[in-house]
């Protein structure tokens, strides 16, 4: 007795409303997922803290790491010694990529053979390329825990990624870049200003 | 146009208006259980208990916590200091997550033994795994409201996953955690998912995963469809009511349960730093990761997967999720029909205990920092427990032994093209030890494929018996 065997249903038009009501349903479905959605973007607040940040580096120390923040994030500036700037290239063949090809890694005026402007001063965000977490800085020569060869560099201790006093990548570990060098420029001998590049690129 | 039924007074009343006494005696009191349960059946009801514990203790925690990153650490010593009894609720809600978990996994190994998974029950094993995801997606959210280190730090690996993925990657973890960096928002909207959004999903599931179950009728450790024997009534002979006699029968299970369950809460609640981490005593600090960082006992398997896979993120985290999704498939790759491990051959014993052993291993693994020999033993236990899946899928027919030395073949040799990708003789540290570790994948398909192919008595299959024994 039900509606369907009886000859006076067009069925063409059944399915066609049924089919109209869903996409209007669908349609209405998405017009109400829309804000609920677009709500779990950054909200104006979040965006608006970023500004860059400026830091005095004459009483850094050689070997000494020292952390900022900028964009909520660690950023490391470290004095490197002659010893260490000499021991970069013997790590080249136990890394991923030490000639930093990887463009999106560094700026242009930080694509050489140590990573920086001036040699001996390292600027780097300190997120590990794998999963976020922050590597640990360990500078000592052959540590017991990292092998004979290390020559000091930082060490990721969520997932063991390593690094060297470049930022450079290691091969076989799960980062698969190197270490980010934000844009920052020298406003004086003294002074580097982090998230921007006073016009250097 | 009142329904009719045997019942008068308050339930006749009742009864007209709801099908009362129909659901009691459908789930209840003529649902018939197979008679031979053993102990590995009390872990459905104790799950079952735990999330009750849960709901209920976290409903409490609820009322003093503040979901707020400046106040959240704060909020979380209050309830352990000034609330009274505060201790005690959330001692209550942070072993019951363990709890959970461990009572999760016995329940799930539990099916493994049994087949539980076979005979129309392929979608009460498939509503149980997205128990399982939701369970874990809730434990996530759950660890990082005290907003101590390792909830941040934690959090932060588990959000950039979602980073990896090619494309999108970037715009869908900014999207999650609604910020630059993990911070209030995202502490915001990860707490409406723990105390709304999921405890709702997992109790619809739960239901969802009894009706199923109660629709096609509980397994057993034969693995024997009791349903096909049946008295002039219409009862199975191997069943018994689950009410009163296993609802009885659970009672000592949960009192044992019970017991242990708040020895833990009173005298070793943080479980020497593995139901409660150490580092987490310490308030969140995004510019610093804890010298060691491991997540909750309960991830640490799918934790070394990640880790083990290195090729590039985005296959680290696909293997991760992977090894869950494998989990899924195993109704459809273990294609024998005999379902109780008790009557399957001794091959397929060892497969599963030995997956059992992986995955106690990878969870180990998991929890240890990274060293030449613990990340190569990483990478080899993964392999092991995805070579699982496929052997499973190879013991599904013993008539053709021969098949299992091409499958031998074929799963070594994948080992070996796998290992010489990774070979770097440079990494002098690295070699050693995949030329060493080498053996375990080996010996592994070694005592599941090529003894039951060269011994015929580890091939040999049992009958399986028309009652269930015991």
């Amino acid at each position: 007795m039900s509606d369907s065997d009886s000859k006076t249903v067009d069925k063409k038009r059944r399915r066609m409303l049924i089919g109209a009501t869903a996409a209007v349903g669908a349609v209405g479905t998405a017009a109400f997922a829309a804000p609920l959605l677009i709500s779990w973007m950054p909200s104006a607040r979040a965006k608006a803290a970023g500004a860059p940040v400026e830091v005095n580096i004459s009483k850094i120390e050689p070997g000494q790491l020292v952390r900022v923040i900028w964009r909520g994030k660690p950023v490391w500036l470290i004095k490197r010694s002659k010893e260490t700037l000499a021991d970069l290239p013997s790590n080249n063949n136990l890394l991923a990529d030490p000639d930093s090809n990887v463009e999106a890694q560094q700026p242009v005026y930080a694509k050489n053979t140590d990573r920086s402007i001036k040699p001996e001063m390292l600027v780097l965000i300190g997120i590990c390329t794998h999963l976020g977490c922050s590597p640990t800085y360990r500078p000592e020569l052959a540590a017991a825990d990292m092998g004979a060869s290390w020559k000091g560099g930082f060490y990721c201790p969520c997932h063991g990624s390593k690094f060297d006093l470049a930022g450079r990548v290691y091969k076989n570990v799960p980062a698969p870049t190197n270490l980010i060098v934000p844009p920052h420029f020298y406003k004086s001998d003294d002074v580097i200003l982090v998230g921007e590049d006073g016009g250097a690129v | 146009m009142a329904r009719t039924t045997e019942a008068t007074g308050i339930l006749g009343w009742i009864d007209e208006r709801f099908p009362l006494l129909e659901t009691w005696k459908a789930h209840m009191s003529e649902y018939y259980a197979p008679k031979n349960f053993n102990a590995w059946y009390y872990f459905g009801v104790l799950a079952m208990l735990v999330l009750v514990i849960q709901i209920v203790s976290g409903i409490f925690l609820t009322m003093h916590y503040k979901p707020d990153a400046e106040l959240a650490f704060a909020s979380v010593e209050y309830i352990m200091r000034d609330v009274p009894g505060g201790w005690f609720i959330r001692y209550m809600h942070s072993t019951g997550a363990s709890a959970f978990f461990l009572v999760v996994y016995f329940h799930m190994f539990r099916g493994l033994m049994y087949g539980s998974y076979k005979g129309k029950r392929e979608l009460i094993w498939l509503i149980g795994m997205v128990i399982y995801l939701a369970l874990m997606a809730e434990a996530f959210m759950g660890y990082l409201l005290p907003w101590g280190q390792m909830s941040f730090w934690g959090a932060q690996v588990i959000i950039n996953l979602f980073q990896t993925v090619p494309l999108i990657g970037d715009t869908l973890s900014l999207w999650i955690r609604g910020d630059f960096v993990i911070s209030d928002p995202t502490l915001n909207r990860l707490f409406a998912f723990h105390v709304a959004a999921v405890p709702l999903i997992l109790v619809a599931l739960v239901f969802v995963h009894i009706v199923a179950l109660h629709a096609v009728g509980s397994n057993n450790p034969d693995g024997i469809e009791i349903k096909k024997l049946k008295n002039e009534k219409g009862i199975p002979l191997d069943g018994v009511p689950f009410h009163p006699y296993y609802t009885v029968h659970d009672i000592p299970a949960i009192v044992v349960f019970l017991a242990v369950f708040f020895a833990i809460i009173f005298f070793a609640p943080e479980m020497g730093g593995y139901f409660l981490e150490f580092a987490n005593f310490e308030p969140a600090n995004p510019l610093k990761t804890p010298e060691h960082i491991a997540p909750v006992w309960y991830f640490t398997p799918f934790y070394t997967v990640l880790r083990a896979v290195t090729l590039s993120p985005f296959m680290g985290t696909l293997a991760m999720f992977g090894a869950i999704i494998m989990l899924f498939l195993l109704p459809w790759l273990d294609r024998n029909p005999i379902k109780s491990w008790r009557y399957r051959n001794t091959a397929h014993m060892l497969n599963l205990a030995i997956f059992a052993a992986i995955f106690i291993i990878l969870g180990y693994l998991g929890v240890k920092a990274v060293t030449p020999e613990y990340k190569e033993m990483g990478v080899r236990m993964t392999e092991i427990y995805f070579l699982f899946f496929a052997v499973i899928f190879a013991h599904s027919n013993s008539a053709k032994p021969s098949r299992y030395l091409i499958w031998f073949l074929v799963l070594a040799g994948a080992v070996l093209v796998i290992d010489l990708i990774r070979y770097n003789p440079e990494d002098a540290a690295n070699a050693e030890q995949v030329v060493w570790q080498w053996i375990w994948p080996i010996g592994y398909l070694a005592i599941t494929l090529l003894l039951p192919f060269f011994l015929k008595s580890f091939n040999a299959e049992k009958a399986v018996p028309e009652r269930v024994t015991s």
